[in-house]
């Protein structure tokens, strides 16, 4: 068929006379092809004195001499230790307990050593009193191999001794006492007994002396209102577990509220058991964790929460607190809410984390009313002990010269104050300024003296995280460069009997704490609790409660609450991300890497933006053709001060009229260049309040995000995460909630599960191991903290922002989180059955994609899923992986010769290509690029190369290791000693691994629950993996 | 094992030889000692702690009765005291066996009560005959060497020559032969002119060119392979180490478990170089090698064992002189031989205390290596062989019962290899 139609591509084109139309047909390329730039120029070209067959003769010689010299073997040397030591057996790890407290994040825990360096952080389960280590406490040990961290004591810029910053420094600080000018300490929470009584001895020593204790993130609020009413600085303690009723405004009690900790005693309750879960409501502006996994979450704006819990209080004593009305939707929920908690009586609890006294008196006052069992006013918290008053008044002091030493330790105020400004004109009128620090960091780089300072597994240390809950630090490794403790500086300043820190330990804990236990049992525990200490506080808070009772009544702060309560254009909402915290371990590209489980976004901090607000400013959200997410720029103002460019995500389930914004990002002092991203929302953290008055205005460009998650919602599809409501759960029947799909056979329905319909040879697994993993939906909270275990375990590499946004991330294991389009789950699933016709899933699988206003969410751990009829092992053309009888799926590295078949044909999408080299490379220049990153490496696992394909293994190195335990000892496995890195992470109890082939086993009867299903079950690949379906406590009370 | 022994009574025995030391004048030596019989007594009894010409654990005794007599003026009487007690000799505040107490370290000697004094004389008539003049090194090799008389090589190279000669005489014979009859005008008949050469026939015949062809091919592709497949297996490899050690006198002549110096090959998956306080476990004692021993490895291997032992100490930072560690070390830098590449997963303990496998399995006889080198070629192939090969020691393992007894009566086998029992799955070995 031929015509002679004319077809163009632009209107240019019909124009005969362009002179454009006749350029372009001569020219293939519309620009120069800048070949000088790789070439060079002509002449210097012809000036070369190399011609092209001289090049030749050299490539052809290096080849040659290249291919010669690999012919022959390296010479490996294998240098022993001269004396080995008694407790050191190459190839065995030894475990040390010590604790984390580095102002921001305290736990105990188990620390692996291979070979006298440690590789691991594992979680301590006789030490619970702090919860469990999360992400960022996992993520520590990289610390420790940090290459930017100070190597010596430094002054101006230089290192100088030890010896010469002790007598520099001492005889500065006796010129100073001598004159009676003032010395200031300031320092991160340490609640540490020795410390303090060494901070003590140096007030006596040097008289005038200050001692302000700062935390980045304030609780101060909270102190202060526990402080008037019980007369103690500290925290009160909560026991998610003792609640069947939990309600929340605002308090995001699942990351780092009232110092952290709470999500295993959260978990707990959140398993149905006899018919029974905990009810979670929660009030709160930004998509928080804590948000995600309620069964009701109410957005509202910062000063609707205010006023949301001044009517809560009210309702619940039946008090009239004034102020205005709550818009009626809300006033509904929160009186839903009040009859829930009256109803539950003393197995309520309400908890808030609105940064007012106010605010917080009420919810002590709620507890005292409630006799909430989960409120414990005895064993208080101690790992927050900021004033933000005596942090402000020492600034002020030090801008009119009134501070002539400053000592810092743990702290970064530079960055981390919000007037950092007025600060750094303080230091400068300092006489002398000292920070002990582990990096050269905004702080550290404006003091006159760097005292550098070892991470804190090669410190010793004791920490009282609670009333009466002690715990100690040691060693594991000796430090790596030349660094003292701060402790050992005050020491030497003091002129303490003590040889070293250590023995002063010993020495304030014999005396004060142990109660005639041994001092050397306490330290192989980690942990020690006072068997008396409870008690003396009861009686002495015994008394004071009965007082406060009464004064509950009159509700005086609910009243000054209510009337605070004004709303005022649009409501900033600062927070520290999961993966972040603070800001103090942004050097650690772990957590950077770290997709943030609610956004799914790493390497970045953002504004998060209603999907509302958005519209009305004109941000967008869009996905780019390589499956890069941008979004666009913003400046955000807050009380004059100006963040320019902040990018903009759309977060389903921002309440209306604010924005939230994460703290800890922007750093820029004692980092690598590539971990120098976001922006830094601290200068807004105006008064230590994380709520504030913001101006919103667009500004011009794209930000590219490294999003790793692009489909936002499950589209109906039950086969991924099934979940169900508690009265469904109770009431009905299995076949109900959770079905066996159904596939189809000679047009006969039958349950995929039928040998029938299986096209595989079943091999026979039930002789020996089997293991099964088995996560549950319920008690997974998403916190992130297996992601890191599996990387430290399994030497998985960092790839970068650029590779992160291109779907290259090498996670072994990632945290899937789904949006609802309806308002649940199960209205997605009835919305898709409802579809019928072309036009009607045009439309409205078109609608399915976008998450509703509010949501709900679903977390959803996937790892390889080692299928017992594994998809994967069929289509390589090498068989680099292949089954096991124990179930696991292998996957020889060496064998791999990298066609990706394998990744194509995995329905769960697991299978993690290793796109370059990650290791010794310059262009990933993160941990494994440099010897000390390397030490932490684990040498039960290959590092792997470029161009094969990697994935979850179960841990064969964990169980391969129990096995060989077992049979060392000549006995069978007992259960609970296979753990997966993963499984002993998680200190939710969410993840349970396992052999199912011991039928007494935990694992096996989670294997038959009721609420057992596989992802994907229609595929029929028989995974090794259960989960269990979620279920939600929506009954309203 | 017997140096074993020796160290351990090294640790308590001080000065035996002291009492050596403080010889009699030789108007006091009334008795006359037996040298031969003070040399066996010295050896059962002494020799722990004490050399003749160098202190060890205790001072040198060479001569020690004139020493003593001439520099402190001590007697056989005391010396008689100090063997058979000498603590209370020091607590009865003799100055010099204080003196002598305090200098080494306060160990106190051991005491010897059953010595006779005719003993101790027969031990002091030892320590002052002269000591023997070191062998002539020189001169022993050279009776070596001569000692095979005439070597194969010699013969090997004398049979050649007279092949050679022989061969060259027939060709002379021939030519003169042929030069006579030329003379004599008699024709020599050149045999198979009319013949086709055979290189030629062979040329011509295309079918035997073919299958040589195929034949020569096939050959060198054999080859080629075989050389390429021995590319990285270091089997036989056998390098120089900084410090001459021989696995043959140390676990083949004195029978020293494997793993006493090799112990984390029970629990780990490495089998562990020794670190060099083991070695100094026994070598603080044994500073020098037997005699014997030292001409057989100046001999046979060209190796001075006493040097050897002197890199240790160097190593070790081990005084001699003065028995005690000096802090300057400077660790050794082996060479390593077996080096599985990093993707294989290898445990000793599994091997070696699960299966109880030998170690000269897979090593060789180690207890014959003057120098330690590769015996298995460490390959993929050799592995799985053996896994195939070999049985799983289940016997009184309670972590094989059950497993044990449902694999076998599904294979119906009586005792499963490692094979059948997983031991060939990839992942056990590469992760």
């Amino acid at each position: 068929m031929s015509s002679n139609k004319k077809y163009w591509k632009s209107v240019e084109e019909l124009n005969e006379n362009s002179s454009i139309v006749e350029t372009l047909q001569q020219n293939e390329f519309v620009e120069e092809i800048p070949t000088d730039e790789f070439l060079g120029d002509k002449s210097s070209l012809e000036s070369s004195s190399t011609s092209r067959r001289d090049f030749l003769k050299y490539v052809g010689f290096s080849t040659a001499a290249a291919s010669l010299a690999a012919c022959e073997g390296p010479v490996i040397k294998s240098i022993p230790y001269v004396v080995q030591p008694k407790e050191i057996i190459p190839g065995v790890a030894n475990y040390y307990a010590t604790t984390v407290a580095d102002g921001y994040d305290f736990a105990s825990v188990l620390v692996k050593t291979r070979e006298g360096r440690p590789i691991k952080i594992e979680n301590n389960t006789d030490a619970t009193t702090n919860g469990m280590a999360n992400a960022r406490v996992n993520a520590s040990i990289l610390g420790l191999y940090d290459n930017l961290r100070v190597k010596s004591p430094m002054k101006g810029g230089s290192a100088i001794s030890w010896d010469s910053f002790m007598s520099e420094t001492s005889a500065k600080l006796d010129e100073l006492k001598a004159q009676g000018k003032e010395i200031a300490i300031l320092t991160q929470t340490y609640a540490s007994p020795s410390t303090r009584n060494l901070i003590d001895d140096f007030k006596e020593v040097f008289t005038n002396v200050r001692h302000v204790t700062y935390d980045a993130i304030s609780e101060s609020t909270a102190l202060d209102a526990f402080q008037t009413k019980y007369g103690r600085r500290a925290l009160a303690n909560y026991d998610f577990s003792k609640a069947m009723t939990i309600v929340s405004v605002g308090a995001d009690f699942l990351a780092d509220w009232h110092g952290g900790g709470f999500e295993s005693s959260y978990a707990k309750n959140r398993i149905p058991q006899n018919g029974k879960m905990s009810r979670h409501i929660q009030f709160e502006s930004n998509m928080s964790l804590t948000g995600a996994n309620a069964d009701k979450r109410v957005p509202m704006t910062p000063s609707e929460q205010k006023l949301a819990l001044a009517k809560l209080y009210s309702y619940v004593t039946g008090n009239s607190v004034g102020g205005s009305n709550l818009p009626e939707s809300l006033d509904k929920a929160v009186r839903a809410a009040a009859s829930e908690i009256s109803k539950a009586g003393s197995n309520a609890v309400v908890v808030t984390g609105i940064q007012d006294i106010n605010a917080q008196t009420v919810v002590l006052e709620i507890n005292e009313y409630l006799k909430s069992k989960a409120f414990d006013t005895k064993t208080t918290i101690k790992t927050r002990h900021g004033n933000d008053k005596a942090v402000m008044q020492l600034v002020e002091d030090m801008k009119s010269g009134k501070i002539a030493a400053l000592i810092m330790s743990g702290v970064n105020p530079m960055y981390t104050l919000p007037n950092s400004k007025d600060f750094a004109d303080g230091l400068k009128k300092t006489e002398l300024s000292i920070s002990f620090s582990m990096k050269e960091d905004e702080t550290a780089l404006n003091c006159q003296y760097i005292a550098a300072t070892p991470h804190y597994l090669e410190s010793w240390g004791d920490v009282e995280m609670k009333d009466g809950h002690y715990s100690l630090m040691q060693p594991t490794i000796r430090p790596l460069f030349d660094t003292k403790q701060f402790q050992e500086v005050l020491m030497g300043w003091t002129v303490n009997t003590q040889p070293t820190y250590r023995d002063y330990i010993k020495l304030i804990w014999t005396e004060d704490i142990l109660e005639g236990s041994s001092f050397n049992e306490a330290v192989q525990a980690g942990v020690f609790v006072k068997a008396n200490n409870a008690i003396d506080v009861l009686d002495e808070l015994d008394g004071v409660a009965t007082g406060i009772a009464n004064e509950a009544v009159t509700g005086n702060a609910a009243r000054a609450l209510a009337a605070s309560a004004k709303a005022s254009g649009m409501e900033l909402t600062l927070y520290p991300k999961i993966g972040m915290g603070d800001g103090q371990q942004a050097n650690n590209p772990w957590l950077q890497e770290f997709p943030d489980p609610i956004t799914r976004t790493s390497w970045d901090n953002y504004i998060t933006v209603s999907k509302v607000d958005a519209d009305a400013m004109g941000l967008i959200n869009e996905n780019v053709a390589n499956g890069g997410l941008n979004g666009s720029y913003v400046n955000v103002t807050v009380n004059g001060v100006t963040v320019s460019n902040v990018p903009v995500i759309i977060q389903p389930g921002q309440a209306k009229g604010t924005v939230g914004m994460a703290l800890g990002y922007g750093r820029s002092a004692g980092l690598k260049a590539e971990m120098q991203t976001g922006l830094n929302a601290y200068p807004l953290y105006h008064n230590f309040n994380p709520v504030q008055e913001v101006k919103i205005e667009k500004a011009s460009g794209m930000h590219e995000f490294a999003c790793v998650q692009l489909h936002n919602t499950l589209m109906g599809r039950g086969d991924i995460i099934k979940e169900t409501s508690l009265e469904i759960f109770n009431t009905k029947d299995k076949s109900y909630w959770n079905a066996i799909p159904k596939v189809s056979k000679d047009h006969i329905e039958t349950p995929v599960t039928s040998p029938d319909v299986d096209i595989w040879d079943s091999f026979d697994r039930s002789i020996g191991h089997h293991f099964n993993l088995s996560i549950d939906l319920n008690a997974c909270t998403g916190c992130g903290a297996c992601v890191i275990a599996c990387h430290a375990e399994n030497n998985v590499p960092v790839v970068g922002k650029t590779e992160m946004r291109r779907s290259r991330d090498m996670h072994w294991l990632r945290i899937d989180r789904y949006y609802s389009s309806e308002d649940s789950f199960e209205g997605d699933n009835q919305k898709k059955d409802n579809i019928s016709g072309l036009s009607s899933s045009l439309s409205e699988f078109g609608e399915m994609e976008s998450p509703a206003d509010n949501p709900q969410v679903a977390f959803q751990p996937v790892m390889c899923q080692h299928c017992n009829h594994a998809p994967c092992e069929t289509v390589c053309p090498v068989a680099a992986t292949v089954h096991s009888r124990q179930g696991q799926n292998h996957m020889a590295y060496n064998r791999c010769v990298g066609t990706r078949y394998c990744a194509n044909n995995c329905p769960y999408k697991v299978r993690r290509f290793n796109w370059f080299l990650y290791n010794k490379n310059d262009e990933f220049d993160y941990f494994m690029n440099d010897d000390l990153g390397r030490m932490v490496l684990n040498p039960d696992v290959t590092v792997r190369s470029r161009g094969v394909m990697e994935k979850c293994s179960f841990c064969i190195q964990k169980t391969q290791k129990t096995i060989l335990d077992a049979k060392r000892a000549g006995r069978p496995v007992e259960d609970g000693e296979f753990q997966t890195a993963c499984s002993a992470a998680c200190g939710n109890g969410a993840m349970v691994f396992g052999d199912i082939n011991d039928k007494d086993s935990k694992i096996a009867e989670l294997k038959e629950d009721n609420r057992a299903y596989h992802l994907l079950e229609h595929v029929g690949t028989k995974p090794n993996v259960v989960y269990q379906t979620k279920v939600r406590n929506t009954a309203e009370a | 094992m017997n140096h074993v022994i020796y160290r351990n009574l090294t640790s308590n025995i001080l000065s035996f030889g002291f009492i050596l030391l403080f010889t009699f004048s030789l108007s006091l030596n009334a008795q006359e000692g037996d040298p031969a019989n003070g040399k066996s007594l010295f050896n059962a009894n002494c020799a722990a702690c004490h050399k003749l010409n160098k202190p060890m654990t205790g001072p040198a005794l060479a001569n020690v009765e004139q020493r003593l007599y001439d520099e402190e003026g001590l007697d056989r009487e005391w010396i008689n005291k100090w063997i058979r007690n000498s603590s209370s000799l020091i607590k009865s505040g003799d100055p010099y066996a204080v003196k002598v107490y305090n200098e080494w370290d306060k160990v106190a000697m051991n005491a010897f009560p059953q010595l006779s004094d005719q003993d101790i004389s027969d031990i002091l008539a030892y320590t002052a005959a002269p000591p023997p003049a070191p062998v002539d090194t020189a001169a022993g090799q050279q009776v070596v060497v001569q000692e095979p008389g005439i070597s194969n090589e010699i013969i090997l190279g004398a049979l050649a020559v007279l092949f050679a000669l022989l061969a060259m005489a027939l060709i002379i014979v021939k030519r003169t032969l042929n030069r006579f009859a030329e003379a004599k005008g008699i024709p020599v008949v050149e045999e198979s002119e009319k013949r086709i050469p055979l290189w030629k026939a062979f040329a011509q015949n295309q079918f035997l060119v073919l299958v040589t062809s195929v034949f020569f091919l096939l050959a060198s592709a054999y080859f080629v392979y075989g050389y390429l497949m021995q590319v990285g297996i270091d089997q036989g490899y056998e390098p120089v180490q900084p410090i001459h050690y021989s696995h043959r006198i140390h676990a083949g002549e004195n029978a020293i478990d494997c793993k006493y110096c090799h112990s984390s090959a029970r629990v780990s998956k490495h089998s562990g170089i020794p670190s060099l306080n083991i070695c100094m476990n026994c070598h603080k004692a044994i500073g020098e090698v037997a005699e014997v021993t030292q001409q057989e490895g100046i001999n046979e291997y060209g190796v001075d064992y006493n040097a050897e032992i002197q890199k240790l100490y160097k190593a070790v930072g081990w005084d001699e002189s003065t028995q005690s560690y000096t802090g300057n070390t400077s660790p050794v830098k082996w060479v390593r031989i077996h080096n599985l590449p990093d993707l294989v997963y290898f445990n000793h303990a599994q091997h070696v205390s699960v299966a109880g496998v030998e170690c000269q399995t897979c090593h060789g006889p180690v207890e014959e290596m003057e120098i330690m080198y590769q015996h298995a070629p460490l390959t993929m192939g050799w592995c799985i062989n053996c896994h195939r090969e070999t049985n799983v020691n289940v016997q009184d393992n309670g972590y094989y019962t059950k497993i044990h007894e449902e694999l076998s009566k599904k294979y119906g086998v009586d005792q499963l290899t490692a094979a059948q029992m997983g031991g060939l799955e990839c992942g056990k070995c590469h992760y």
